[in-house]
């Protein structure tokens, strides 16, 4: 151990444990980055030995064997075998066991320790495998696989120091690795079962916790119904939850506002600061905790077990369009944001299915709507109850997200049938052990999000805020001229040439002026309109007004409502275009994928605006 | 016996699986999850509404969900 400290990677097939013993082991001090030249997560983190030397540790994907289904399970091959441009081979491996698993996790475990790497077992999660009444001999299965096996609960921090006591002496002992023969999957299985078989202490039926969960979040109508019901408990949670902590960041920038407006005189600086800064920033900031409860249900539903079986539940469902369960984990997870679900995308092993998600995957109501959602439907919904526990507000989005859902079923039947002619999708997925999700690994999961999207809000969007702010602002209007600041402008000069093509939809000036800067990032549709309406505003008491009723006095309700709908299609985030590019290898998806969403867009406005009018709103 | 048609919570084994009859990707697939001649095996749950497609089987000591095509070429055996 001289020079750079030692790299080891974690490997071990999906639902391990890994993350949760990487996060153990390496705390809060991870790095995210992608592996160069593909987009798979590339988690890494600082960890020391009992003596203060540190080494580095990566969390490799999740794999079944070096023989890769998927996009991940080449990445976690090509690091082990050390062919991975630009990520220099592990010194050595953890390989983290299922304990309550090993029938299936072992064999794996002997291709990797067949790589002759020096490596450490974690026999992971063995608190789970006792509470199933299976009782293991650690020892004699170190004996059986030739390495330190050490017993780890990683969740509860237990048996972390003897690891990395283990993992420090392997190192120590390193000989040079040497490259093992393949070996056919079908020896490997039966030695793997041999070698699980008489490590087994003791087996008593135990509770079966999972078994009877699965009895009823897997019933053929109840499943349904829990699934429904936790789908709608989660958007109305996103409008509830959130009422109180978007109030005290509302207060919070109102008094920055008020504070910069007492000591800087009325000039062009104060209106940059107040209008443009502030006003821009704080709209898209205000969403923050909506979007943290999102992905606080999607995080727990992943850590307890239960996105599996929802995948497993909505199988059936997506089949019926042409996909399978498996487009269901990364649709949902668009429904945060549309780049972590294109992304999860890689774990679907059919790449026609995997097109077709990636295409469709926009459609899902990601959080970055939930701003322009929550200001039209605040400013034109009434606040009224339609049943007990449901608001009308909460109604109208929960069907934006529907309409969202129904749209991307369209999409991707017609998509499959005509694009990437699919014959048939397939499912095929390991469903863990239920968990009670880990407080520690969620909070810092859910920081890691925040401090992405707080990363976004400081630099996109608050470029996108300061750049439309310049261009509402210059040309000044003449003084004593009766066209207003807005019309005058760059921005309004651009917008007048969009305003005849979206006209007909029941767009305004103002709208098409927002969809200008909502190609950055769809949230900044909101903090476009605070702006021009701020500059717009006549005075003081006018521009303090909050955003919603100024937009109620201006628009009809038939504009609010195609302006909804047009978001529910529209594809305006260059991110998701870039990523689409990247994870489809050019330009060819990424531009058949805004046109038909455009086009979408476009049709879906137009049908509402025309719809409402015909009925006189 | 089909594993598609396997009763429900009833221990049995896996007799013969007809790999030429899948697709390759989820053979192989079927492979690294462990499905092999001679493992124990009990279909657990079956899908939703009237489909009851796909189903979730005890495979080893892993729960793994399947649709009942795939499962059609998997030959089972009830134990006794």
């Amino acid at each position: 151990m001289t020079g750079a400290a030692p790299l080891v990677a974690l490997v071990g097939n999906p639902n391990a444990g890994k993350s949760a013993l990487f996060n153990a082991l390496t705390g809060a001090r991870q790095k995210i980055a992608n592996y160069p030249g593909v987009t798979v997560e590339r988690k890494s983190g600082r960890a020391s030995f009992s003596d203060g030397h540190p080494v580095e540790m990566i969390d490799l994907p999740g794999a079944y064997s070096l023989d890769p289904d998927s996009l991940d399970e080449a990445v976690t091959r090509d690091v082990v075998l050390g062919r991975f441009e630009g990520q220099r081979r592990p010194d050595a491996l953890v390989i983290v066991l299922d304990a309550g698993n090993l029938d299936n996790h072992l064999r794996f475990a002997l291709e990797l320790i067949g790589q002759g790497l020096p490596t450490v077992v974690a026999l992971n999660m063995v608190d789970l495998a006792e509470r199933d009444g299976l009782q293991l001999d650690a020892a004699k299965l170190s004996r059986a696989l030739g390495v330190p096996v050490i017993e780890t609960v990683a969740v509860r921090r237990r048996g972390l120091a003897p690891l990395m006591v283990a993992l420090a002496e392997v190192l120590k002992a390193a000989r040079p690795a040497v490259q093992a023969a393949p070996v056919a999957l079908g020896p490997q299985n039966q030695r793997a079962r041999e070698i699980a078989g008489s490590v087994i202490i003791s087996e008593t039926a135990g509770r079966q916790w999972t078994r009877r969960l699965d009895a009823v979040l897997l019933h053929p109508v109840g499943g349904v119904l829990i699934l429904l019901g936790l789908l709608f408990l989660m958007f109305q949670a996103v409008y509830g939850w959130s009422e109180a902590p978007i109030g005290w960041i509302e207060s919070g920038f109102a008094w920055a506002s008020d504070s910069i407006k007492s000591v800087l005189p009325d000039g062009l600086l104060r209106s940059f600061l107040t209008d443009g800064v502030i006003a821009g920033v704080g709209s898209v900031i205000v969403f923050l905790p909506q979007i943290l409860i999102l992905f606080l249900f999607i995080l727990l539903l992943e850590a307890s077990g239960y996105m599996t079986r929802a995948a497993f539940v909505m199988d059936r469902l997506m089949a019926a369009v042409g996909l399978s369960g498996h487009s269901f984990i990364p649709l949902l997870s668009s429904f945060a944001c549309a780049i972590p679900g294109i992304m999860a995308t890689r774990t679907i092993m059919d790449q026609k299915e995997r097109l077709a998600t990636i295409l469709i995957a926009p459609l899902m109501t990601c959080s970055a709507r939930l701003p322009v959602y929550t200001v039209i439907i605040g400013a034109f919904i009434p606040a009224r109850s339609v049943g007990p526990g449901i608001g009308l507000q909460g109604l109208v989005l929960f069907g934006l997200y529907i309409a969202g859902i129904f749209g991307a079923m369209l999409a991707a039947a017609a998509i499959q049938r005509f694009v990437t002619q699919s014959r048939s999708s397939s499912f095929l997925i390991e469903m863990p052990r239920y968990q009670w999700p880990r407080l520690n690994d969620i909070a810092l999961n859910l920081w890691q999000r925040a401090w992405v999207f707080l990363r976004r809000a400081g630099t996109i969007i608050f470029a996108a805020t300061i750049i439309l702010w310049a261009l509402l602002s210059f040309p000044k209007a003449p003084e004593g001229s009766n066209v207003s600041q807005v019309e005058y402008s760059v921005a309004g000069r651009i917008a007048d040439g969009l305003e005849p093509i979206v006209r007909p939809i029941g767009f305004n000036h103002d709208i098409a002026l927002a969809l200008i800067p909502a190609m950055a990032a769809r949230e900044v549709a909101v903090s476009a309109l605070a702006t021009v309406y701020a500059i717009d505003a006549t005075d003081e008491e006018a521009a303090a007004q909050s955003l919603g009723p100024q937009l109620a006095a201006d628009w009809s309700l038939a504009t609010a409502l195609a302006f909804l709908a047009w978001f529910v299609f529209a594809p305006q985030c260059i991110s998701t275009i870039a990523v689409t590019r990247r994870e489809t290898n050019g330009w060819k998806w990424p531009i058949f994928m805004v046109s038909y969403l455009f086009a979408l867009a476009y049709l879906a406005a137009g049908i509402t605006y025309w719809t409402a009018r015909s009925f006189g709103l | 016996m089909q594993l598609d048609h396997l009763p429900l919570n009833r221990a049995a084994v896996i007799r013969a699986i007809q790999w030429e009859a899948l697709p390759e990707h989820e053979g192989h697939r079927l492979r690294s999850l462990g499905f092999e001649p001679g493992v124990a095996i009990e279909a657990l749950h079956k899908g939703i509404l009237l489909w009851r497609d796909p189903v979730a089987v005890r495979v080893g000591r892993m729960t793994v969900a399947l649709r009942s095509k795939v499962a059609a070429a998997i030959d089972c055996e009830l134990t006794p």
